[in-house]
């Protein structure tokens, strides 16, 4: 029988890409701003979002989406916290993709809600292709982990909106030189946000509450 | 477990264009992966396996292109192929860089009968 070639040419994730559109628009309609919170395990996700919390909270109606392998123990301090969240359990599933996320918004209070965390499933490489309908993408890369990952996983820092170099405050301790960090990530993405932070200490924290501000603000006006 | 979704959403790609096209068996089914999609082709090739059982792409060759990473300075728009731990260019020494090739994660074509 005669082989015939059907030329293609589709990105493989475009039903995820297009359910992430649908995501998008929903929470637009709702005049909410989603940020997809990465990094790998450990770096400091949930307690970034935790004290985030703590500082927005009166003024801004926070919800939480938690994307973990298993378990429900980020929901549950999120939960302690006042806000509401779904977990999602992603059963070995490496990342969060935009049908979970459909699913989730589902369970969400979306007319009471002004900005959206995201918590992806630490990891720092699939996430990055999965697109969710977040309007931002934040990265968090710490100090242990070492200043050459950029490197190793270029994709993820290229994309991101905002890079918080988090535990700042075990720099004495690590030999993680800071300058080349920065270097090598506004190399590779000239629009990024780079703050170091410690979500220990609170230290550098407040460039990173005002950036929140200042994006939720313009997220308002579009709406309007 | 990357694989997994991607190998899910190849197939049903496949099936999707094989459906339009009234095809009888997909014989073939060629993908770009770039080098930095992180993609292992034998990851692919195993969930394909148990995936497409029962579907018209069972058997199917899967044809992997592997496009190496290549970057292009941002200052004098020399394009390069990056060294381990050196993204700098080679030229000019900047480390203004943008990725254009070896992210590609996408289906050129099928073959079917």
């Amino acid at each position: 029988m005669a082989v015939k070639v059907i030329t293609i040419g589709e990105d493989i994730l475009g039903a995820n890409e297009q359910k992430a559109r649908g995501n998008q628009k929903r929470l637009d309609q709702n005049g909410i701003l989603a940020v997809n919170i990465m990094s790998s395990p450990g770096a400091g996700k949930t307690s970034l979002l935790l004290r985030t919390i703590d500082r927005l909270k009166p003024e801004v109606r926070i919800a939480v989406i938690e994307g973990d392998v298993a378990s429900s123990i980020d929901a549950e301090r999120i939960n302690e916290a006042g806000v509401a969240v779904v977990q999602i359990n992603t059963a070995g599933g490496c990342h969060l993709d935009a049908n979970m996320i459909g699913n989730a918004l589902n369970n969400l209070p979306l007319e009471n809600t002004d900005l959206l965390f995201i918590e992806n499933v630490g990891n720092l490489i699939c996430p990055v292709e999965f697109a969710l309908g977040e309007h931002r993408r934040v990265l968090i890369s710490s100090l242990p982990e070492g200043d050459d990952k950029p490197y190793k996983y270029p994709a993820m820092f290229a994309d991101a909106d905002v890079v918080l170099l988090n535990k700042i405050d075990l720099k004495s301790y690590l030999n993680f030189n800071i300058d080349a960090f920065q270097k090598t990530v506004n190399g590779m993405n000239p629009d990024v946000k780079i703050f170091p932070v410690s979500c220990q200490t609170g230290e550098g924290l407040e460039s990173w509450f005002s950036w929140l501000e200042s994006t939720l603000k313009d997220k308002k006006k579009t709406t309007k | 477990m990357h694989e997994y979704s991607i190998t899910e959403s190849m197939l049903s790609l496949a099936l999707e264009k094989a459906g339009e096209a009234k095809a009888g068996k997909i014989t073939r089914i060629n993908l770009i992966m770039g080098e930095l999609s992180g993609i292992v082709d034998d990851s692919v090739r195993f969930y394909f396996d148990f995936l497409s059982k029962d579907t018209i792409a069972a058997g199917a060759c899967l044809c992997f292109e592997k496009p190496a990473t290549r970057l292009r300075c941002r200052d004098c728009e020399t394009v390069f192929t990056p060294g381990n731990h050196d993204w700098a260019c080679p030229d000019c020494h900047s480390a203004g860089i943008e990725i254009i090739a070896g992210r590609e994660c996408y289906m050129e074509s099928i073959e079917v009968t």
